[in-house]
């Protein structure tokens, strides 16, 4: 009994604010990048075609600042959640569904493969003519855009679960919801969160495209009409709306992830 | 020395058991065939043959993870398949390989059987605790399994299994995937421990040295799972009978 755990040794201080340093370094090089270049096209094209950052800056100051046009990006970003949400717990149900009866996945998978092979605009279309009310076509163009992926992806998930863990926690005769707990939530909640990640970008392309066609209001609007007065620096500030959101949660789930996974080994060796 | 053990003492009853795998005329495989066996209460069974003989199938029937093909399987006077919510905390299980789950510490996982049994937070906690001291592994409570070598997590299933305090263990084969130093360790460990809390133990191996080493009984299995051998000793047989068992065990498996 005089076995000892793997230690791992801690660096020193100097050493991990240089790696941190190196690590922040790497990930803002590209967007100084593109930055410097935008800003560099701006001197010499005109004003419509390549806006100074300066002024894009402060579109983005304004929409922030005005409460009308914030609450047009809310709106949007309600919209995203609300159709992320809806798409996840269908395709969640689906996949329970699948997984547990061979007929039930032989019926819904070809279904939701179609479905993938719909174009979001397409969906946009039937909804326009299917659905009077803004919000339920705009819930409607994304739950069906983001259905199929979710459910697949937590179909394989579920899959994917180890075979002897399962059989493991059976030996311990768990009811429904006490394997729900400590075994399939767990288990698949890596896949889960990738899915969301997906997801979500996918979602807030297919918001703005909703919005721009059906809705009056939203950030897809706001660039109809940035579109409509040749407005660069307003479609830029709008865009950047959406892209902040993105990495707001994509941050957020990243760090969910951090600390819902520690207890992964970590290889030295990268792949 | 077989130790004949009535149907009405058995705490383990296998009578006339099959399991046929596949379906068909062309894909069936027989694991198991007309299988009589009974383990009476406090025995230590060691179940040994060579890979592929059924031994597994054997385990996971008395364990109710399979359902005979025919037959009865009954384990204190239940069939274990059927009324399988019925035998929480009654029946536990060490598997060949540790079956930890990778996103609970080593505690946790300890926990894992005692949160089937609704005992209370505080409960489950000292209870964890002390198997996990028993087992030598102070210290390790809130390690991930892969922050401990391949002893400390087989240990810390051997913790989980014990934790329940379930009046039946089945390990299937749990020290095989291990050196034998440590495996060695761990076997005495087990034994006592088996011994001290009053256990009824069915021990799946394909071992000769560690049926003898653990067991106060040896079923030997053949293919398609069918009784060769079985034999019953105790700590005051000498060494010159176990060594004649060995050499009998030897002989039916070469057979």
């Amino acid at each position: 009994m005089n076995e000892t755990a793997p230690q791992a040794g801690s660096p020193p201080l100097a050493i991990m604010l240089l790696a941190a340093a190196k690590r922040l370094g790497t990930s803002v090089l590209p967007f100084v990048v593109v930055i410097l270049l935008w800003q560099f096209a701006s001197l010499f094209f005109p004003r419509f075609l390549f806006p100074s950052l300066i002024d894009v800056f402060w579109r983005c100051i304004e929409i922030f600042s005005n409460g009308t046009m914030f609450a047009d990006v809310l709106a949007t970003i309600l919209r995203i959640l609300a159709g992320l949400a809806g798409a996840f717990i269908v395709g969640g149900a689906f996949a329970l569904l699948m997984v547990r009866s061979r007929a039930v996945d032989h019926f819904l998978s070809p279904i939701l493969t179609l479905f993938q092979g719909i174009p979001a605009l397409s969906w946009v279309v039937f909804a326009i003519i299917w659905f009077h009310g803004v919000e339920f076509r705009i819930l409607f163009i994304m739950v069906m855009t983001t259905l199929p992926a979710f459910t697949f992806q937590i179909v394989g998930a579920l899959r994917g679960m180890s075979k002897d863990l399962m059989e493991m926690v059976f030996s311990f005769r768990p009811t429904r919801l006490k394997l729900f707990r400590v075994m399939i939530a767990p288990a698949i909640l890596p896949d889960i969160l990738t899915a969301w990640k997906v997801n979500l970008g996918n979602a807030s392309r297919v918001v703005v495209v909703a919005e721009l066609v059906g809705a009056t209001g939203g950030v897809g609007y706001q660039l109809l009409q940035q579109q409509q007065l040749f407005d660069m620096a307003g479609a830029l500030a709008w865009t950047l709306q959406l892209v902040f959101f993105v990495l707001l949660v994509q941050g957020a789930l990243t760090l969910i992830e951090k600390s819902a996974f520690r207890y992964r080994a970590v290889s030295e060796r990268a792949i | 020395m077989r130790d004949a053990v009535t149907p009405a003492e058995a705490v383990i009853h296998l009578d006339r058991v099959c399991k046929v795998f596949g379906a068909g005329t062309d894909g069936s495989y027989r694991a198991v065939d007309d299988l009589n066996l009974d383990v009476r209460p406090g025995q230590m069974l060691a179940i040994l043959g060579k890979t592929g003989c059924g031994k597994s199938t054997i385990f996971n029937m008395i364990a109710g993870l399979t359902e005979p093909t025919s037959g009865t399987v009954r384990v204190t006077g239940r069939d274990p398949f059927a009324d399988f919510d019925s035998f929480r905390g009654k029946m536990a299980i060490v598997f060949q390989n540790d079956r930890l789950l990778p996103w609970r510490s080593a505690i946790q996982n300890v926990e894992l059987g005692l949160e089937m049994l609704d005992l209370p937070a505080s409960e489950r906690r000292a209870t964890a605790q002390l198997w996990l001291t028993k087992l030598g592994l102070a210290g390790h409570e809130n390690d991930f399994p892969h922050a401990l070598s391949g002893g400390m997590r087989q240990r810390v299933s051997i913790a989980r299994a014990f934790a329940t305090n379930a009046a039946i263990l089945l390990c299937d084969e749990p020290f095989s995937a291990l050196d034998e130093s440590t495996a060695r360790r761990l076997r005495a460990e087990f034994v006592r421990l088996v011994k001290e809390n009053g256990k009824t133990a069915v021990f799946i191996t394909h071992s000769i040295s560690e049926a003898l080493e653990i067991g106060d009984r040896i079923v030997v299995m053949k293919r398609p799972a069918m009784i060769a051998y079985d034999v019953s000793f105790d700590s005051d047989t000498d060494a010159g009978e176990r060594e004649l068992i060995r050499s009998r065990i030897g002989d039916v498996l070469a057979a």
